[in-house]
C-alpha cells in the first residue's frame, strides 16, 4: 500500500511517502499558499518514488493548512500525528516539545504512542520560531546561523518574553557593546525558560524529545536541557515527524 | 416537534421584549439581573419582572473600554458596554439594577454603573462555610427585599415570596429535566439547543409559560424515536457563563463531530439541583440557604462544584472535558487545576480553554479540540 503525510505548518510543509517499506521525504516553504505548498509537496513525492498520483492510496493531512486542502483523506491534528510520529522513531519517549513557526507544544504520550495529555501556546510569538526569526534580523543574521553563533560562556538574560520589547532590549544589549554570542544564548534561553515552564505545567516524564524547525537550533536545546534538567532526544528528521506520524496513521487506516 | 419547541426558545427574547415594553406601558416594573446569585423570588414576590440583561456580545465591548482597562473579563466588559451605549433593552427598560461582589471586576463596575440606572449592589460573603458568611448574606437579601419595596413602591409578603419560591423551584425542575434527556445516548438535544431553551429563561417575562413549554419539550422528546448509540464523543463543559452570543466553543465542538451533552456553568446545571425548601419559617432564610449553596468559583472553598461535576460525569456518561475561562476571569482560571485533577482523576481528557468573546482564535481553539477529541476512545 502506498499512502503520504503532508504537514502543512506556517513556516514549511513537510511530505511523507510510504510505499512497501520504502520511504522518501521532502520539505518546501508554505509560503502564502497552503494549498500550493500540499500540491507541490504531492508532485515532489511522486516525482522521487516514481509513482503515478492514483497510486496512492490515502494521503492524511495536518498542521494548521490541513483545513485549506481538498486532496485530504482525512485531516488529523498535528499533536496526535507528532505523536504517532516519534512512537515509531522512539518508543520511549513520553514527552514531546515542538516548536515550530507560530507555535509551542507539548505533548505526553503513552506506551502506543496515545496522547494523554497536551498543552499548547500559540497566542504570543514568544517561545516560537516567530520569536527567533525577528530577533535574528535585529541580530544581522539569519535565523540559521542563531544555533551556532551563540556562546552561554558569556550569556546576557533577556528579561522582556514579549517579542516587541525583546527586540529593543537586544538592540539596546547590541549598543551597550555586549557581545553577540552572549545575546544569542541569552535569547535560547528565553525561549527554553518559557517552553519548560509549561512542559512542567503539564508534568515531564522522561524521555523527552524535541520537534519541530526550532529543534534544529542546539542552541535552543541545551537551553531546554539545562531548564528542564533532563537529556533531550533531537531526532535526525525533526522537522518530520508530524508528516510522519501522519503517514503511519493514513498506512494504519487509523 | 422538537423543532418546533426550538424555535419557541429562539424567539422568546423578542417575543418578551415586546411583552415587557407592554408591560412596562401598564405601569409594571421591571428589575435587571446579571448572575444567578441574585434571588429572583424577592423580584417576582414585589410584583414586578426580573430579567436578565446582554452582556454576551463582543461588540459593545470596544465601547466599555473607553472607561474600562482592556484586561477585564469580557463579561464585565460586555455587560457595562451594553449599559452605557443603551443597547441592551432590557437594560432600557429596568427600573433598578440588581448586582452581586462576586468578583472585582463586576464589584467595582457596579459602581461606575451608578452614573446611568439605580444600581443594588448585593455583598456576597467568599467563605461558603463560616456562620458569619450566612448570616451577612441572610442580612443582605433582607437588604434587598426593602430596597425593592421602597424603589418599587410595593410591600413584599412573606406570602408572595413562598409563592415565588414555589415558581422558581417548579422551573429549575423544569429546565433540569431538560438537561437530563441528554443523559440518554444518543442525546436528544444539542448543546445548542439546550443553551438556547435554558438561555430563553433569563428573558422570560411568564415563568408558569416557561415551566409549561420546557415540560412540553421533555414530553416530545421523550417519544422521540431512538437511533441507537452513536460515535460521538460526549463531552461535557463546564467553567466560565456561557450564553446566546457566546457559544463559539459548543458550536466549534459540535461542527468537529462530537456532542455537548452537559453543561455545569450558570446558565447549565450549577443551581438545578438547589430546591428552596417552602416548609421553613422565614423565607429569607430558606432564600439564603439556597443561594449560599451555589458552587461558583468565586466561593472558597467550593466543593460543591467538585461533587457536582464528579457526579455529572458519570450521570451523562461523558468522554471529556472542556473547561472554558473567559480571559482575566481569576477565580475559575485557577480553580480549572482542581477540575483539571478531578477528570483527569476519572481517566477523562480534559481541556482547559483561555478566550474571549472575539473571533480571533477560532483556529487555535479548533486545533485544541480536535486534538481532545482525538483523545477519546469510542
Amino acid at each position: 500500500m502506498i499512502v503520504m503525510g503532508i504537514d502543512i505548518g506556517s513556516v514549511a510543509a513537510k511530505g511523507y511517502i510510504i510505499s512497501s517499506g520504502h520511504h522518501h521525504r521532502t520539505i518546501i516553504p508554505t509560503g502564502w499558499s497552503p494549498r500550493e505548498a500540499g500540491q507541490t509537496i504531492i508532485d515532489q513525492l511522486l516525482d522521487a518514488s516514481r509513482i503515478e498520483r492514483d497510486q496512492v492510496e490515502r494521503i492524511y493531512v495536518t498542521g494548521y493548512g490541513r483545513v485549506a486542502f481538498e486532496q485530504a483523506d482525512k485531516t488529523i491534528t498535528e499533536i496526535k500525528c507528532h505523536a504517532r510520529g516519534i512512537a515509531e522513531l522512539y518508543p520511549e519517549v513520553r514527552t514531546i516539545i515542538d516548536i515550530g513557526g507560530q507555535d509551542s507544544k507539548v505533548i505526553r504520550i503513552g506506551e502506543k504512542g496515545q496522547v494523554l495529555d497536551f498543552a499548547m501556546n500559540d497566542k504570543c510569538a514568544a517561545g516560537t520560531g516567530r520569536f527567533l526569526q525577528v530577533m535574528a534580523t535585529a541580530l544581522g543574521l539569519d535565523v540559521s546561523e542563531l544555533g551556532d553563533a551563540e556562546e552561554p560562556g558569556e550569556m546576557q538574560m533577556i528579561s522582556s518574553m514579549c517579542t516587541v520589547f525583546a527586540e529593543s532590549e537586544i538592540i539596546g544589549s547590541l549598543a551597550r557593546g555586549n557581545p553577540k554570542g552572549g545575546i544569542i544564548a541569552g535569547l535560547h534561553q528565553s525561549v527554553g525558560k518559557r517552553v519548560a515552564a509549561m512542559a512542567r505545567r503539564m508534568g515531564i516524564r522522561e524521555q523527552v524529545a524535541f520537534t519541530g524547525g526550532v529543534a534544529i537550533n542546539p542552541g535552543v536545546k541545551r537551553a531546554l536541557e539545562e531548564e528542564l534538567g533532563t537529556r533531550i532526544i533531537v531526532p535526525e528528521a525533526c522537522q518530520y515527524t508530524g508528516a510522519l506520524g501522519a503517514a503511519l496513521l493514513a498506512l494504519e487506516n487509523r | 416537534m422538537l423543532d418546533q419547541f426550538m424555535e419557541g426558545f429562539a424567539s422568546a427574547r423578542e417575543v418578551n421584549l415586546m411583552r415587557i415594553k407592554e408591560a412596562k406601558d401598564n405601569g409594571l416594573k421591571v428589575v435587571g439581573i446579571y448572575c444567578t446569585y441574585c434571588p429572583q423570588e424577592l423580584i417576582l414576590a414585589a410584583g414586578a419582572i426580573p430579567v436578565g440583561l446582554c452582556g454576551m456580545s463582543e461588540t459593545p465591548i470596544a465601547v466599555a473600554e473607553e472607561t474600562l482597562p482592556r484586561n477585564l473579563c469580557p463579561l464585565v466588559k460586555s455587560s457595562y458596554g451594553f449599559a452605557v451605549s443603551d443597547t441592551c433593552p432590557f437594560f432600557h427598560f429596568s427600573d433598578l439594577i440588581i448586582g452581586e461582589t462576586t468578583c472585582d471586576g463586576k464589584k467595582k463596575m457596579f459602581e461606575i454603573m451608578r452614573d446611568l440606572k439605580p444600581v443594588h449592589v448585593m455583598q456576597l460573603p467568599h467563605l461558603s462555610n463560616t456562620k458569619a458568611s450566612f448570616d451577612l448574606w441572610v442580612e443582605e437579601i433582607r437588604c434587598l427585599r426593602s430596597r425593592l419595596e421602597q424603589e418599587l413602591q410595593v410591600t413584599i409578603s412573606d406570602q408572595d415570596i413562598w409563592a415565588a419560591a414555589d415558581m422558581i423551584n417548579k422551573e429549575k425542575k423544569a429546565i433540569k429535566a431538560m438537561f437530563d434527556l441528554n443523559r440518554a445516548d444518543p442525546p436528544p438535544l444539542s448543546g445548542m439547543d439546550m443553551l438556547t431553551a435554558a438561555w430563553s429563561r433569563s428573558f422570560s417575562s411568564n415563568k408558569g409559560e416557561m415551566v409549561d413549554n420546557l415540560n412540553g419539550l421533555v414530553r416530545e422528546a421523550a417519544n422521540q424515536p431512538k437511533n441507537g448509540k452513536t460515535k460521538a464523543p460526549r463531552v461535557l463543559l463546564t467553567g466560565c457563563p456561557v450564553g446566546l452570543g457566546t457559544e463559539k466553543v459548543i458550536r466549534l465542538t459540535e461542527e468537529l463531530g462530537a456532542n455537548i451533552v452537559a453543561m455545569e456553568n450558570c446558565s447549565g446545571y450549577k443551581t438545578l439541583e438547589l430546591q428552596t425548601d417552602i416548609q421553613g419559617t422565614d423565607p429569607i432564610v430558606e432564600l439564603a440557604k439556597t443561594y449560599m449553596a451555589i458552587p461558583c468559583s468565586c466561593m472558597s472553598p467550593n466543593p460543591y462544584r467538585m461533587e457536582l461535576l464528579d457526579s455529572m460525569l458519570d450521570d451523562f456518561q461523558a468522554d471529556a472535558v472542556i473547561d472554558l475561562t473567559w480571559q482575566a476571569c481569576h477565580t475559575y482560571n485557577i480553580e480549572a487545576f482542581e477540575v483539571g485533577k478531578l477528570v483527569k482523576s476519572k481517566g477523562l481528557p480534559y481541556l482547559h480553554l483561555e478566550s474571549d468573546y472575539s473571533n480571533s482564535d477560532l483556529e487555535s481553539l479548533k486545533v485544541r479540540i480536535e486534538a481532545m477529541l482525538e483523545m477519546v476512545e469510542i
